[in-house]
C-alpha cells in the first residue's frame, strides 16, 4: 500500500501545499496531525477526488489517480477510496439499511447476504430500519463504517472520526473501531487535531500546518523528539524556553534562567528547550546543591485535574522574567508529600527535547 | 353559469405544471451545475427575466416567434397544419411561460441547499452522478421542489395578459377563469363574476394550504419526531 501526494490548492485565501509519500502495511494508520484549518481535511478530500486540486499529482497503490500535468483526474466514483466524514453525511432520507446498501452494485440476492453480514458485523441488529436522526452517535458511525466498508475500498480515508461524539462515548468508540478496524486490510489515513487518537491509532505521522507538512516520520519518534515548536506544540507540551547553547554538552534555559546537562552532545544549533509536564521528578534541598538540572520551585497555584494535579511553579532563583512551568503529577503522590511548599524538581537529562523554530 | 372556463383553466393549469415542473427542474440542474461564475449570472438573470416582465411582453415574444406569419409558426402550420395561436394549446404555453421561473428559481434554491458532503459522500461511494441526483439531490430538496410546483401551478392557473395576447378569448376554447371575469365584467355581468372570482379563491387556497401541509411534513427526517 503506497500513497504519494504533492499538491497544490488555493482556497478561501490560504495555500494548500502538501506533499508526502506514505507506505504503509495492511491495517496500518497513516495520521494527518494539524490544528483546525490548517488543511487536512482538504488533503483528504484532494485524496477521495471529491475537491480537485489547482497543480499537482496523486498517486494509490501504484496508480496516478491525479495528474495536472497529463491532465489525468479520474473521478471520485473510480478511485475506490472510502471516505468517512466528519458528521458521517448518512443519508436523513434514507434508513441504515438502505444507507449502507447504496453503493452496492449487486444482485438482489448477493446484496441482502452482505448486507446482513455487515449488519453482524457492526452490530446493527434490530436498527435496519431506522433512520440516521433516530439513532445514537455511535450507531451513526457503523452505519457509516459499514456503508464504507460495504464498498470494499482501497484506501480509508478517516475526516476526524471522534471530534463529533461526546468526550464519554470517544474512548469506548475508539476501541470498537479498533476492533472493526481489524477487520479491514487497507490502508487507513487519519485526519484528526487530537494527539492522544493519532497516539492511539497511528504508526505514521505528517504534521501539517498553515497548508503545510512540516513533519513526517513514527508516531513514537515524533512524540519523543518532536523537533520543531510548532510540533511540540501540537502534541501538547506546554514548557518552553528559548536557549542558549554553552558548551557540546550543556545548555542555559533562557526564560527560566537555569544552567542544564544534556544526555548526548550536541551536534545542532537549537532554539528552544521544553520539558514535558510529567516528566521531571521529585528532588530534595541535598541534591540541589551538589546535583545539576534541579529547580528550586516557588509555587504559583495547583490546579487540581480529575486524576492528577497540576503545579504551576517558577524557578524562584529567576528574577528576570517570571516563566511559569508545568509540572504534572499523580493525586497519590502529591498528597503523600508533607513538605508542600517547598519543592525542588530535577529534569532528568533525558527529558529535555531540543527544539528548532523552523527546518 | 357556464363551467368551461372552470374546466379549460384546470386543463391548463395541469398540463402546464407538468411541463413546467420538469423544465424547472433541469434548468436549475443545469445553472446549478455550471462551473463558469459569469454564465451562472447571465443565464439565470435570462432565465428568471419572465418573472419581472409584464405578461404582455411575454405574449408579444411568443406572439413573435409562433404567429402564422413567422417562420417556425408557419412551419409548423404548413406541414403540420399546427396552428398554436389562438388555440388552446396557445393558453398552456403562456402559463408555462410564466410560471417557469418560479419552478425554476425555487428548485435551485433548493438543489443548492443540499448539504455537499452528502454529494461528496455518495461520490466516494461509487454513485453515478445521475442516481446521486434523483436519489439524494430530488428526496431532499424536495420540499422547495414542491413548494416550488405549487407556485407554478397556481400561477399558471391565474395567468391573464399572456394567454389574452396569445389564445385569445375564444369562449369554449381559450376563456381561462381570469379570462371569463374579465369578460363577464366587460360585460357588466356582476353577479356572473363574482361566481368565477369565488372559485378561484377557493382552489387558490386549497392550493396554498396543502404546500404549507407538505412543508410541514417535510420535517419526518429531522431530529423534531425523535425526540417527541
Amino acid at each position: 500500500m503506497s500513497l504519494k501526494v504533492r499538491i497544490k490548492k488555493k482556497f478561501k485565501g490560504f495555500l494548500l501545499n502538501v506533499n508526502f509519500e506514505a507506505c504503509c502495511d495492511n491495517g496500518e494508520y497513516l495520521g494527518l496531525l494539524g490544528s483546525s484549518g490548517s488543511g487536512k481535511s482538504m488533503t483528504l478530500k484532494c485524496i477521495a477526488g471529491v475537491e480537485t486540486p489547482d497543480e499537482g499529482y496523486i498517486e494509490l497503490n501504484g496508480r496516478v489517480v491525479f495528474d495536472s500535468n497529463k491532465k489525468i483526474n479520474i473521478k471520485p466514483q473510480e478511485r475506490n477510496v472510502g471516505y468517512l466524514f466528519q458528521n458521517y453525511a448518512l443519508f436523513p432520507h434514507m434508513t441504515a439499511e438502505e444507507n449502507i446498501g447504496i453503493g452496492l452494485k449487486l444482485s438482489k440476492k448477493e446484496k441482502k447476504y452482505k448486507l446482513n453480514e455487515l449488519i453482524k458485523t457492526f452490530k446493527l441488529e434490530g436498527l435496519e430500519k431506522k433512520y440516521p436522526s433516530q439513532l445514537s452517535g455511535g450507531q451513526q458511525q457503523r452505519v457509516a463504517l459499514a456503508r464504507i466498508l460495504a464498498y470494499e475500498p482501497d484506501v480509508l480515508l478517516l475526516d476526524e472520526p471522534f471530534s463529533a461524539l461526546d468526550t464519554y462515548l470517544k474512548e469506548k468508540l475508539q476501541n470498537e473501531i479498533l476492533d472493526f478496524l481489524l477487520t479491514y486490510h487497507g490502508m487507513v489515513i487519519m485526519v484528526t487535531h487530537s494527539r492522544d487518537e493519532v497516539y492511539k491509532f497511528c504508526k505514521n505521522l505528517c504534521i501539517i500546518d498553515n497548508g503545510k507538512m512540516i513533519l513526517t516520520g513514527k508516531t513514537k519518534d515524533i512524540f519523543k523528539q518532536p523537533k520543531l515548536l510548532k510540533v511540540a506544540k501540537l502534541i501538547g507540551c506546554k514548557n518552553f524556553s528559548s536557549c542558549e547553547i554553552l558548551s557540546s554538552n550543556s545548555i542555559y534555559a533562557i526564560d527560566w534562567n537555569l544552567k542544564l546537562k544534556l544526555e548526548n552532545s550536541l551536534t545542532d544549533n537549537y532554539d528552544y528547550i521544553s520539558v514535558r509536564e510529567h516528566t521531571f521528578k521529585i528532588s530534595d534541598e541535598d541534591e540541589f546543591k551538589m546535583g545539576e538540572n534541579i529547580i528550586e520551585c516557588k509555587i504559583i497555584k495547583v490546579i487540581e485535574e480529575v486524576f492528577e494535579y497540576i503545579i504551576v511553579f517558577e524557578n524562584i532563583n529567576n528574577k528576570k522574567n517570571k516563566v511559569p512551568i508545568w509540572y504534572k503529577t499523580k493525586k497519590d503522590e502529591w498528597d503523600k508529600r508533607k513538605d508542600k511548599d517547598r519543592l525542588f524538581l530535577r529534569i532528568p537529562e533525558e527529558a529535555i527535547l531540543l527544539i528548532k523554530n523552523s527546518n | 353559469m357556464d363551467y368551461s372556463p372552470i374546466l379549460i383553466s384546470l386543463k391548463t393549469a395541469s398540463l402546464s405544471i407538468v411541463i413546467t415542473f420538469f423544465i424547472g427542474i433541469f434548468a436549475a440542474k443545469w445553472v446549478v451545475e455550471l462551473k463558469s461564475q459569469k454564465a451562472k449570472i447571465i443565464i439565470d438573470g435570462l432565465l428568471t427575466m419572465p418573472l419581472v416582465l409584464p405578461p404582455t411582453v411575454l405574449g408579444f415574444f411568443i406572439l413573435y416567434i409562433l404567429g402564422v406569419k413567422r417562420p417556425l409558426g408557419r412551419l409548423l402550420l404548413e406541414f403540420f397544419s399546427v396552428k398554436i395561436v389562438f388555440s388552446w394549446s396557445a393558453t398552456v404555453i403562456a402559463a408555462v411561460a410564466v410560471s417557469f421561473p418560479l419552478m425554476y428559481r425555487s428548485a435551485r434554491g433548493a438543489f443548492e441547499q443540499v448539504d455537499k458532503n452528502f454529494i461528496q459522500a455518495a461520490r466516494t461511494l461509487g454513485m453515478c452522478e445521475r442516481s446521486i441526483f434523483w436519489r439524494i439531490i430530488m428526496p431532499l430538496a424536495l420540499p422547495g421542489v414542491t413548494s416550488g410546483g405549487i407556485l407554478s401551478f397556481t400561477r399558471g392557473l391565474g395567468e391573464f395578459g399572456a394567454t389574452a395576447m396569445i389564445a385569445g378569448n375564444i369562449a369554449n376554447k381559450t376563456r381561462t377563469l381570469p379570462l371569463a371575469i374579465y369578460s363577464e365584467v366587460a360585460a357588466g355581468d356582476m353577479e356572473g363574476a363574482y361566481e368565477y372570482v369565488v372559485i378561484v379563491l377557493i382552489v387558490s387556497f386549497i392550493v396554498l394550504s396543502l404546500m404549507n401541509y407538505f412543508t410541514i411534513k417535510e420535517s419526518k427526517y429531522s431530529n423534531k419526531d425523535v425526540i417527541k
